[in-house]
């Protein structure tokens, strides 16, 4: 089922978590909302599905109009960040609580309601722990019993407030791939937040980039690694260099950098900011063809498949620079040692702020 | 729970740093005997003896004469008036307070603890003042020939504002510990207001409720001052159990005095049975805060 959220703010006293949003997701997809805490992403999640009442805006169900609607009728599974098993409930309880509910015109046998559960159970492989208390599972286990019990009522769609939030780095990897397999198997419309951007980036059909209660970026994993489209997005998709300057006459002046920004023609200055990833920089120990600059080698991080390098230009912040062992090895540079960082990409944003000021 | 801290000393590697000398463990626990010895076992044994000093014939005769019946009754139905009221109070109260967010919140928990920081007697001259002859609501209740003070009424009043903390003492930070995710998931899940609650939050608090409603019948069987206050001291009327002993006490007929009190020691012994029950069975090892007195 669609989800679309027209023009949704919500307000917490002076705190405005979310402000003024609008955003589609297309029946079947697997939305991912990014961004740091306080950027209103669980609120967004909670509005649409009816744990929070939007201060304006409204949501729709394909198509139709369930702002107002209560929660127990918007037909959503909501899996919460901290698992919200029912503690006194057996595993097998607690995937079964929201059929056992039901009206009684509506409720299940038994028996169809022990062979409902018992196949979830086996989808989320946790069907020899039925008679287990939610307290007597790992975190990993007891994110699939809520996932089950998600499920079980047969929702229309799937929300997940950071459904690895609080697993360890190994589990978490794991069941992110057992999340987007099973998506890809039951094709059911999910939203789920993270403030994780590999997360974001691994699991996700698209990926909602979100800071300040806006959304910054929208788009597919890859447009939003590649093709960054504000500063905010740049810096939260992972370390990156920053070069502060100005563009002036078609060209960005950054520092130490020098390239061309033929966005801006104009004769007078405006304050701009360059970016580049660590493995977006060259080291070599000439001077090359486009700009660069010297720096000196400050620190060798060589563990890793990608060696981390530290050099300072006299600045007062470390240029990071990421380049292959093979590379690492054919130039072998040494702490201390002065080297040539020539950048193969750098993004050129105006400062947010200065739009403003009249230009022309 | 307790199973992070070290349980298995390092064998005989070396001794435990923090272990205090055989004679200061030895006085510590001869201090905590003594003490409760002096102040707890021989009060209680005291009871009973004294109770049962003229042989049980004569026991027997004091607790089932007429008036200590009709006293026992009243104790009875006060306490069951009382503790249903702040059970429902209680809940509703530390619902509140755990789950929402509204003005107000702290003055309503610092006003939850009144009747533990009033004395008791001032909670009784309350109910005169706003209820008796020449109290604020005095003279409207007497042309409706309505009786409040030194009746029943007055009674359940006064032992049920006394007794008004406890259930919420207790909810209170249990419910803030479960938080609101529980009952959130349940009405994602489709259970309706009441189906969440009778099926989600009232087993997850159900031994903290059961706590505090074995204290909130212990002090509310036990009250003395306020009741005193309040209740006129009508034999066979408006005499609950304390009250009877007490005046037994006065006229000097100490054996039926005790033979009642023993009755009211009994009664408390009951509930504190009930209540190590019941803290057995929740596992509280450190959220018993606040030394109360029971009964």
């Amino acid at each position: 089922m669609s989800i679309e959220v027209r023009k949704v703010t919500k307000r917490f006293g002076d705190f405005v978590a979310v402000n003024d949003i609008s955003l589609t997701v297309p029946s079947g997809e697997l939305v991912a909302l990014l961004g740091p805490s306080g950027s209103g992403k669980t609120s967004l999640l909670r509005i649409i599905a009816g744990l929070e009442r939007p201060d304006a805006g409204q949501v729709l169900f394909e198509g139709e109009d369930a702002t107002t609607r209560d929660v127990r009728h918007r037909g959503v599974g909501f899996v919460f960040q901290h698992y919200a098993l029912f503690r006194h409930l057996t595993v097998f309880e607690n995937v079964a609580f929201g059929l056992r509910v039901r009206p009684r015109a509506a409720r299940p046998a038994p028996a169809v309601i022990r062979e409902k559960v018992m196949s979830l159970l086996k989808l989320v492989q946790l069907d020899w722990l039925a008679n287990r208390l939610p307290s007597e599972l790992s975190g990993g286990q007891r994110q699939r019993v809520a996932l089950a019990r998600a499920l079980a009522v047969e929702p229309r769609m799937l929300l997940l407030d950071e459904p690895f939030g609080s697993l360890d780095a190994k589990v978490r990897q794991e069941l992110r791939r057992w999340l987007r397999r099973l998506h890809d198997d039951i094709r059911l419309t999910s939203v789920f937040v993270t403030h994780d951007q590999e997360e974001a980036l691994e699991v996700a059909d698209r990926v909602v980039v979100m800071n300040q209660g806006k959304i910054e970026q929208l788009g597919t994993p890859q447009d939003i690694f590649d093709h960054p489209a504000t500063p905010f997005v740049m810096k939260f998709m992972g370390s990156v260099n920053v070069f502060h300057g100005r563009v002036e006459g078609g060209k960005a002046l950054l520092g130490p950098l020098a390239v061309d920004y033929p966005g801006h023609p104009h004769a007078e200055a405006r304050p701009a900011s360059g970016f580049s990833r660590p493995y977006e920089l060259d080291l070599g120990r000439h001077e090359g063809a486009g700009g660069g600059f010297w720096a000196t080698l400050r620190h060798v991080n060589p563990a890793g498949a990608v060696i981390k390098l530290e050099l300072t230009d006299g600045g007062d912040s470390a240029i990071q620079v990421e380049i292959t062992r093979e590379q690492f090895e054919a130039l072998h540079p040494k702490p201390g040692e002065r080297l040539y960082v020539r950048p193969r990409q750098v993004r050129v944003f105006l400062e947010p702020g200065e739009a403003r000021a009249p230009s022309e | 729970m307790s199973g992070l801290l070290p349980s298995r000393r390092p064998a005989a590697v070396a001794p435990r740093p923090l272990a205090e000398p055989p004679v200061v463990r030895g006085l510590l626990i001869l201090v905590a005997l003594a003490y409760l010895g002096l102040f707890l076992v021989m009060p209680l044994t005291a009871v009973f003896a004294q109770a049962l000093e003229r042989g049980l014939a004569a026991y027997v005769a004091a607790v089932t004469e007429p008036l200590a019946l009709s006293a026992l009754k009243l104790t009875l139905l006060t306490a069951a008036i009382a503790v249903p009221l702040n059970l429902v109070f209680g809940l509703s109260a530390a619902w509140a307070v755990a789950k929402f967010d509204f003005p107000g919140k702290n003055a309503l928990i610092t006003l939850i603890d009144l009747p533990f920081a009033v004395s008791p007697v001032i909670s009784g001259m309350i109910f005169i003042l706003l209820f008796g002859r020449q109290g604020t609501f005095g003279p409207w209740l007497g042309e409706h020939d309505i009786r409040i003070v030194f009746a029943f009424p007055g009674l359940a009043l006064a032992t049920t504002f006394v007794t008004f903390p406890f259930v919420a003492r207790e909810l209170i930070p249990v419910m803030q510990a479960t938080g609101k995710e529980e009952e959130e998931a349940a009405r994602v899940l489709g259970a309706g207001g009441w189906q969440t609650f009778f099926r989600v939050t009232l087993p997850n608090v159900k031994w903290g409720l059961l706590y505090g409603v074995i204290l909130c019948n212990a002090r509310a069987m036990g009250e003395f001052g306020a009741v005193s206050v309040v209740s006129g001291h009508v034999r066979g009327k408006t005499n609950t159990l304390p009250l009877h002993v007490e005046i037994l006490y006065n006229e000097y007929n100490f054996q039926a005095a005790f033979a009642v009190a023993s009755l009211l020691a009994f009664l408390a012994l009951v509930t504190l049975v009930a209540k190590s029950f019941v803290e057995w069975r929740t596992g509280r090892t450190t959220t018993s805060t606040e030394g109360r007195s029971n009964a």
